[in-house]
């Protein structure tokens, strides 16, 4: 069944579904019978939403208003870039059929590329900005979500990825320097591998507050690296390159490792795997280094295979989930810390916080990076880019809804009672009953116990990260399909064992690109150690790498103030300015090539996320409220510490020291990260007015045009702009 | 179609969508480039290509999203 990639030969799609009749630019009546119902289902969604005040909702509204809007977006605004804007040419070779190696370039089947495109863009991040941002209610972040991956983020995904097809799968960063500049592109360079340390650390950081203080989850997360080292073995050594067979058997073996959790919690090894936070943290770092310089066959490209598996087979059951036990809305539509800025979770007013939270499933600017990776390698028709670029986000973007309600089904006292910092609710049930209701929620410290017992865990109490809430989201409405409450803890354990396997994958992965960034960078310095195969520069990368996001875990895992209250905002910035840098590209491109007309497109997202990182960024920098300004943080516990005061919710004088540090260490970085972001859009409106103001097109870098020899049966119309279906 | 035949069919969209997934279809489509631009020279073996695709993937790590 392989598929030969000969030019004259088709790619195998016998048993697919029969691929609508397309071409005319004029829709029939039943199409646009068609549409009609979807838009209006859609909109009865939105008006559910809209007019529900005090009563409860289903959760199946949010799914049907999302839903209608992606298949409307999808039909409609993604057709419209697609031909208007960025006008691809499917008689036009793509650089996987031109540089056609059988390696790094290959015509891929569309289906197939989507699958992989979005194993690589989806992970932990939609899964866990929706669980923060519930707080401000529902409704704030479904619209975010729905309204920014429409018209930013998957605009932003098939955008780069076209952009970089057309130039041979080029890097953003590459990108950056062509087409804007040497300072542009360095400035762009150092932002990416930056902002990949921030990012590494608070994924680690969300694993680490899964993980602490639960025996359960320790030894099944943990069990993943034998699993993968066994799966590594039997794949390269027994059985080479069956994967199928290996991943189905890991993924019986990780089933395994759950209940075996169950098993362990009960028995006298739970003492061995109850760790604490500053212990899963050496656990962790030390584990991302020997998984970065170890060979890929052994854990990195197992873990991979795993991690993708239980990725697509969990999201689709927690979609089957929703709709089956369709739960009810306990979370307010729109809740008081919105306008007041002071919620628990993180602090902030919605206007830009909430922007800033959710970033993953609404913009996300690392997936420029998948989208200028190996992906542009292998698209087969120039069109495909908008089913892989705008389809494979608004499928991550449907995943952060169910994240959200998710979230929004819990109780709020619990998900209080779950997310605030432990410096707020102590560490007893009575305690954090308390707590909750000085927030204005409630919860008896009895629900509470009741609640870590349904779920086998010692306390829910302060588990912060989203990952436990999720966890506790997912359990509840699994065990309303599946199983009842007998299961509810395994569903739960299988929850934080999904998070936690997503999360090491982009760790492992992370720290080896993360790597590879800095081999180069270091090179252009020094010869030796650019070198690929050179073991003690690996070394020293790899450690160098794993030791700055080791650094902000650390200091995530002690804060006295709660490190994702402290460290998410920045996560937060950094990925928003990372999309800036990448919609700046990509309107740079498209005023450079004469689009001007259309530069709004990306122009108008672009305008958005520099609007929101920068009132965010600025916030974060001059605040004058500690809880919000960094700076002014760091102010009041250094006044603190020289009138000897320990001021809550840290404990002792070491505790005020480490604020004042974190405080100015989480300011330093926001800062620069402005500068840089600041210099690159700088240095893209110097070109931009160049290219205005010049009577011909400044020259860009795109390769020259060769004749596509490969004729697909779908396209075998006059039409070369067939409107993939997903 | 009988269920049978569509349940057989479905089995084999399945299995070629996961071949091609997982990239272990890759093999079969390097062999039959070799016979075609190189026909004098044997094909490798399963073992040995993956050791060739290992190392390749040594050296080409792919970003994975959060």
């Amino acid at each position: 069944m392989s598929a030969s990639a000969m030019p004259e030969s088709a790619l195998p799609a016998p048993e697919g579904p029969p691929e609508p009749p397309s071409g005319s630019s004029r829709m029939s009546p039943r199409s646009i019978l068609l549409w009609t119902t979807v838009a209006l289902v859609g909109a009865v969604g939105w008006g559910v939403l809209a007019l529900s005040r005090g009563e409860e909702i289903s959760a199946v509204w949010l799914v049907v208003a999302a839903l209608g809007s992606y298949a409307i977006a999808y039909r409609f605004y993604s057709r419209f870039v697609v031909r208007r804007v960025l006008k691809p040419d499917d008689r036009r070779a793509t650089p996987a059929e031109r540089l056609e190696d059988g390696v790094d370039f290959q015509p891929t089947d569309r289906r197939v590329l989507l699958g992989h495109h979005f194993a690589a863009i989806a992970g932990a991040g939609p899964l866990v900005g929706p669980v923060l941002a519930a707080q401000m209610g529902y409704l704030p972040g479904t619209l975010w979500i729905v309204a920014g991956v429409i018209f930013a983020g998957a605009v932003q995904d098939m955008v780069v990825l076209f952009l970089s097809m057309r130039r041979d799968g080029k890097s953003l960063g590459q990108m950056a320097r062509d087409e804007i500049g040497k300072a542009g592109g360095a400035a762009a360079l150092i932002a990416v591998f930056a902002i990949m340390i921030i990012l590494l650390g608070v994924l680690a950081l969300v694993v680490v507050n899964a993980l602490a203080h639960s025996p359960w989850g320790t030894f099944s997360v943990a069990m993943t690296i034998p699993i993968a080292l066994f799966m590594g073995f039997w794949m390269h050594v027994v059985r080479p390159g069956r994967v199928v067979e290996t991943s189905l058997i890991g993924v019986a073996l990780l089933l395994l490792a759950i209940v075996g959790g169950s098993w362990i919690q009960n028995s006298s090894l739970a003492d061995t795997f109850t760790l604490s936070p500053t212990t899963l943290v050496f656990c962790l770092v030390g584990y991302g280094f020997v998984a970065s310089v170890l060979p890929v066959w052994m854990l990195l490209a197992p873990r991979d295979y795993l991690s993708t598996f239980m990725k697509i087979g969990t999201i689709a059951l927690l979609a089957v989930g929703v709709i089956v036990a369709a739960p009810v809305m306990r979370a307010e539509a729109v809740s008081d810390f919105a306008s007041s800025g002071a919620g628990p979770v993180f602090a902030g007013s919605l206007f830009p916080f909430l922007f800033i939270t959710i970033a993953c499933g609404a913009l996300s600017g690392f997936h420029a990076l998948v989208a200028s990776g190996t992906t542009p390698k292998l698209i087969q028709k120039e069109s495909q880019v908008r089913m892989i670029g705008y389809g494979a986000m608004l499928m991550e973007s449907f995943v952060a809804i169910m994240a959200l309600i998710a979230a929004a089904t819990l109780e709020p006292g619990l998900y209080y009672a779950m997310n605030a910092p432990a410096g707020l609710l102590g560490t007893t049930a009575e305690s954090a009953s308390q707590a909750v209701a000085g927030l204005g929620f409630t919860i008896t410290p009895d629900q509470l116990t009741q609640a870590a017992k349904a779920v086998e865990e010692q306390t829910l109490i302060a588990r912060s990260g989203g990952a436990p809430t999720l966890a506790v989201g997912m359990s509840e409405i699994f065990s309303g399909v599946f199983g009842g409450t007998a299961l509810k803890a395994f569903w739960y354990h299988f929850a934080i064992m999904f998070e936690a396997l997503f999360i090491l994958t982009t760790v492992d992965a992370g720290t080896r690109v993360g790597r590879f960034m800095l081999q180069d960078m270091l090179g252009n310095v020094w010869k030796p150690i650019g070198r690929v195969n050179w073991k003690p520069g690996i070394w020293l990368c790899s450690g160098i790498v794993v030791a700055a996001w080791g650094y902000f875990l650390y200091t995530g895992a002690t804060d006295p103030l709660g490190g994702i209250n402290q460290l998410f905002p920045l996560f937060g910035i950094a990925n928003q300015l990372l999309a800036a840098v990448a919609l700046t590209v990509c309107t740079t491109v498209l005023i450079k090539s004469g689009r001007l007309r259309w530069a709004w497109v990306t122009g108008v997202p672009l305008a958005w996320v520099v609007a929101i990182t920068f009132t965010a960024g600025w916030q974060k920098i001059f605040s004058d409220d500690p809880r919000v300004g960094f700076f002014a943080q760091r102010a009041k516990y250094a006044d603190g510490i020289d009138a000897g005061q320990v001021i809550a919710p840290a404990k002792s004088l070491d505790d005020m020291h480490t604020v004042v540090t974190n405080s100015t260490v989480d300011g330093v970085l926001i800062a620069l990260f402005l500068l840089l972001v600041t210099v690159v859009i700088a240095n893209a409106a110097v070109v931009c007015v160049r290219a205005v103001r010049s009577p011909d097109p400044l020259p860009t870098t795109e390769a020259p045009y060769v004749e596509s020899r490969i004729q697909l049966p779908e396209q075998a119309s006059a039409e070369p702009l067939v409107g993939t279906r997903s | 179609m009988t269920v049978r035949q569509r349940a057989g069919a479905v089995y084999r969209y399945l299995r070629w969508y996961l071949r091609e997934l997982t990239g272990e279809a890759e093999y079969d489509r390097y062999c039959e480039r070799r016979r075609d631009h190189h026909p004098h020279d044997p094909v490798p073996t399963r073992r040995e290509y993956e050791v060739l695709r290992t190392r390749h993937r040594e050296t080409h790590p792919q970003s994975r999203c959060c």
